[in-house]
């Protein structure tokens, strides 16, 4: 089969790959209709997470029809039209029964490098570097989907893939985020750095959560637009986004602040200069902005990705406000199915945010225009058949 | 080789095998840890929770043909008579360690100790505990090994292999025991299709 290939920093290729088989009794073989870059495919392709090696297959975000299933998995049967999530969790430890689903305890090969990483290790994730289990991704033509049963999502109603597909990650992942922010309907503002497709899902799940004011920020014009198109007031990030944040809510500042951006923040050439340098693996400036702005006894809700070790984090502020904070990869199986109501119901479009369809073949194209946010990029979905 | 598991023994212990062959087990043995002669050995001590009882635990680790499932390293596990068993266990450079090992205090539900007997390639002792844990966690499993490099190229050999690793093989040990116990089996990306330059390493390795 072809596949998008990881061959080193800014380099990925489509190269043909052996086609996935089912090595355990609780796989299922997914035939992908529909594949899509994500935001933290972009901190893969610029090298900055930890422990991806040269040779692996990204990509997180698909979906297709099941076209083989192992011999203990009971619920999805071949032929069945599935969202696959982007973490794989077993359905059966004690943090999947309680919905802590990327928190699983048992899908992660990988259990040694995550631990000396993080302490504990995460769930399993496709395309998402060894410390998350070193999983083949789904930019692909055909993907292996381990826990079958607990994982897929099935699609039983005639929705084009560009309105489900982002039932994958980057829906569940911002309404989990708006979610997060404990919004009180009606009262709660909510300013969200970051407008790019996880920004567009948080601010139009606070919306859908109650929010009273939505207050988006980005550097750029196309997707301050768009998170306008939702009905959030925008700021460009190169204002002074304090004062901004206070003329807006009588100098409260608001109750949550979602940090939809993660470890690859612009506006700061000290962190550029310090990550460069391996001085420092990640840069938070979002971050530090969003602890400052936040309103006393406020949430910080994380939803952007970080990797590793933070610096000049503004600690004393979050302790003295008694600031929350809330993140974590995405506990995707328990937000899918009510997600998927609401796109039936016609709440919610998701493909709005799509502005470019390319095949696969065009993928090491769209990940530099991705990155650089140029031709207006904001979500590229891809055509594994082409 | 079918192997049962031993009949409820007597709880509690001192019980020791007439079998013992080699007849230098002492018999006022009682608890784990302590076969390693003048306390030299090096100990690791790790634990794990798992969501299920602990008699059920208990029962897959009492059987000693289920153990090559979840220890990662080449070792072969000959059962002999219901409480000892031989042990090969593939080291650097070809070589083979083994032992016989021998359960010394056996309290189903709750306790498996063990230790080896006089010619052991590596003098070796150990426990693994089942424990409820709290509110409804489930069950908190708790291996202790002591073991006793041995001198010579095979010393050697064995430090090379444990120095760094004792601990972490035991802990893999128990993640593998974890995920086959609640998930049903033991996640892998082995066979998984790789680009290159991974596909050509691939083929070189694993067994």
């Amino acid at each position: 089969m072809k596949a998008l290939v990881w061959m080193g920093k800014k380099k990925v290729e489509v190269q043909t790959v052996s086609d996935p088989a089912i090595l355990l009794p609780r796989d299922c073989i997914v035939k992908i209709t529909s594949t899509a870059i994500c935001g933290s495919d972009i901190h893969l392709y610029d090298g900055v997470i930890p422990t991806l090696e040269k040779g692996d297959i990204l990509g997180h975000e698909f979906m297709g029809e099941v076209i083989e299933v192992g011999k203990q998995v009971k619920r999805i049967k071949a032929g069945d039209r599935v969202v696959v999530p982007f973490t794989i969790s077993c359905g059966r430890c004690t943090h999947c029964l309680r919905q802590q689903f990327s928190a699983c305890d048992n899908t992660n090969p990988n259990w040694h490098i995550a631990e000396t990483l993080l302490g504990f290790p995460s769930a399993g994730m496709f395309g998402y570097a060894h410390m998350t289990g070193g999983y083949a991704g789904g930019q692909a033509q055909y993907a292996r989907v381990p826990h079958a049963d607990t994982g897929l999502l099935k699609i039983e109603n005639d929705l084009p893939d560009e309105k489900v597909l982002f039932l994958s990650d980057i829906f569940p992942t911002g309404y989990m985020a708006a979610e997060n922010c404990q919004i009180v309907p009606g009262q709660s503002v909510v300013a969200v750095w970051g407008c790019g497709p996880v920004g567009q899902f948080a601010i139009r799940s606070a919306f859908l959560l109650g929010a009273a004011k939505v207050i988006a920020i980005d550097s750029v014009p196309e997707r301050r637009a768009l998170a306008g198109k939702a009905g959030a007031i925008t700021l460009d990030s190169g204002d002074d986004v304090m004062e901004e944040l206070k003329a807006l809510t009588g100098g409260r500042g608001p109750d949550a602040s979602i940090d939809a951006v993660g470890m690859e923040a612009h506006g700061s050439a000290y962190d550029e200069f310090k990550q460069a340098l391996k001085l420092e693996t990640d840069r938070p400036y979002a971050l530090r902005q969003a602890m400052r702005c936040t309103r006393k006894a406020g949430v910080v809700s994380v939803p952007g990705v970080y990797g590793g070790f933070l610096d000049k984090i503004p600690f004393g502020a979050a302790m003295n406000k008694g600031l929350t904070f809330k993140m974590g990869q995405t506990h995707m199986q328990k937000y899918m199915g009510p997600l998927l109501k609401l796109i039936e119901d016609g709440k919610i479009d998701p493909s709005v945010i799509i502005t470019h369809r390319l095949p696969l073949s065009e993928a090491p194209e769209a990940y530099p225009m991705f990155t650089k946010k140029t031709d207006g990029c904001i979500k590229v979905v891809l055509d594994p058949a082409a | 080789m079918p192997y049962a598991t031993h009949p409820s023994t007597p709880s509690s212990s001192s019980v020791l095998p007439g079998e013992d062959t080699d007849g230098s087990a002492p018999a006022d043995v009682a608890s784990p840890g302590i076969s390693v002669p003048g306390n030299r050995g090096i100990k690791v001590v790790r634990a794990i929770t798992i969501r299920e009882k602990p008699e059920t635990l208990y029962a897959f680790w009492r059987n000693v043909s289920n153990l090559p499932r979840i220890v990662n390293h080449p070792v072969t596990i000959l059962p002999r008579t219901a409480l000892e068993s031989r042990w090969l266990v593939s080291a650097p450079a070809g070589r083979k360690m083994e032992w016989n090992a021998i359960i010394i205090n056996d309290e189903p539900g709750q306790l498996i100790a063990w230790r080896t007997t006089a010619d052991a390639d590596v003098a070796n002792a150990g426990s693994i505990r089942f424990a409820p844990a709290p509110g409804d966690e489930g069950t908190e499993v708790t291996v202790s090994l002591e073991y006793n490099p041995p001198a010579g190229k095979l010393g050697a050999a064995v430090a090379k292999l444990t120095r760094d690793s004792a601990g972490s093989q035991v802990y893999d040990a128990l993640r593998r025991f974890k995920a086959l116990m609640e998930a049903g089996e033991i996640p892998t990306t082995y066979g998984q299709p790789v680009g290159g330059p991974q596909r050509e390493k691939a083929r070189e390795h694993r067994p």
